[in-house]
């Protein structure tokens, strides 16, 4: 009796033994489940940061790239706006400079009342400014109705004949009172009846004389806007300034005749 | 300050060169009609450039450019010269007798405001 009860016993330990080892067989098995799981996951887990933190670049990249792209746009323009205010700079440089040379010449013109000063002054315009290296100025001789050459450069004016006002290409310009230019300014001619340029000098409609260029010098190949504005500004403020300076010098001659008639009168009862 | 000698014995030349020099920075014009005039004012003045026409009365361009060139006192100061004459034999014998640079007429304002600039910060 106490040995089958002990054989019983003995049986009921082995049994719940055997139980606690499958319990444990099955716990290190969950164990061995769940570890693998939760490699699993926290691979999962890696991967989808590394992911995320890919999507973040990207977008950093692309919001980078855009930025890029928006600073050379406007670098572009700010590069455009740079030329184009370089170049208004220099036109207006230019422009300064034109306007300067016009000035320059209008006060040389009108610093004198002397005739043959405002001559010279004319002259000097004519080569120094334009760059002529041959013409004749003509004024209208009021008695004849004839152009007579009254100043010269590179040729004398007494070589320059007087010419009819209506007739050859000098006469013309005179009667018409529009300027002659040459197609060919570059061919140089002295012969007196083909000038390449042919300013009128006029005050108002009215026209006083003609600047007939024959040649320009070597270094002047073409005619720029400035010399377009000298032309004009000669056709009006010389011819003011010449008619001016002669009406001046004849009032001088003519008073001091005057005065020198009142001298002699002032001079007689005393004889 | 520089001083800028202008020898030029056409007045409107003259007053468009003054004129031009006002946009070279702090520079002072001394203008002279011909080369004499121009040795007297070289010799009463700080001279830093001169600017000198060929064709001019008394004393021409090219016996100036010789003149200050045999002078040691002046011998540095840079000489430009501004000319009608634009055929290059005019311009090798300027060169050769010791200016520095030559200009012809009618002169570009612009070009000139430049070589006086660069021959003054040199």
């Amino acid at each position: 009796m106490e040995e089958g009860s002990i054989i019983k016993k003995a049986d009921e330990f082995l049994q719940v033994f055997k139980k606690g080892e499958e319990f444990t067989k099955d716990i290190l098995r969950e164990n061995e489940r769940l570890r693998f799981k939760l490699a699993e996951v926290e691979e999962m887990l890696a991967r989808g940061g590394e992911e995320a933190r890919a999507g973040v670049y990207a977008n950093r990249i692309k919001l980078l790239e855009d930025e890029l792209k928006s600073l050379k746009e406007r670098f572009m323009q700010v590069e455009e706006e740079n030329k184009d205010f370089a170049s208004k700079y220099l036109e207006v440089e230019e422009e300064n400079n034109n306007l300067a040379n016009l000035y320059v010449a209008s006060y040389q013109l009108h610093s004198t009342l002397d005739f043959s000063e405002v001559l010279r002054i004319v002259l000097e315009i004519v080569i120094n400014l334009i760059g002529a290296e041959c013409f004749g100025l003509y004024l209208v001789d009021e008695k004849t109705n004839e152009l007579e050459a009254v100043a010269a450069e590179g040729i004398s004016a007494s070589e320059l004949p007087r010419v009819v006002i209506g007739e050859g290409l000098i006469g013309k310009v005179a009667k018409e009172g529009d300027s002659y230019f040459s197609e060919n300014i570059e061919a140089s001619s002295r012969k007196p009846d083909e000038p390449i340029v042919c300013i009128p000098l006029k005050i108002k409609e009215h026209v006083i004389g003609v600047i007939a260029i024959y040649s320009l010098l070597v270094q002047k190949r073409s005619f720029s806007h400035v010399d377009y504005e000298l032309f004009n500004l000669l056709a009006g403020h010389a011819a003011t300034a010449i008619f001016s300076s002669k009406l001046y010098t004849q009032s001088e001659r003519k008073l001091s005749t005057i005065q020198g008639f009142l001298d002699l009168l002032k001079d007689k009862p005393r004889r | 300050m520089p001083n800028i000698l202008v020898v030029e014995d056409s007045p409107t030349m003259r007053q468009l060169i003054s004129f031009a020099m006002r946009r070279v920075p702090a520079s002072k014009v001394i203008e002279a009609t011909d080369g004499v005039d121009a040795l007297k004012k070289l010799s009463s003045n700080g001279v830093d450039l001169i600017l000198a026409d060929i064709n001019m009365p008394v004393m021409d361009g090219l016996k100036l450019v010789s003149l200050v060139r045999g002078n040691p006192a002046y011998k540095e100061i840079p000489i430009i010269m501004i000319t009608t004459e634009g055929a290059e034999e005019d311009k090798k014998r300027a060169l050769s007798i010791g200016a520095n640079a030559y200009l012809t007429k009618p002169v570009q304002t612009q070009q000139l405001v430049k070589l006086v600039g660069d021959f003054l910060s040199k």
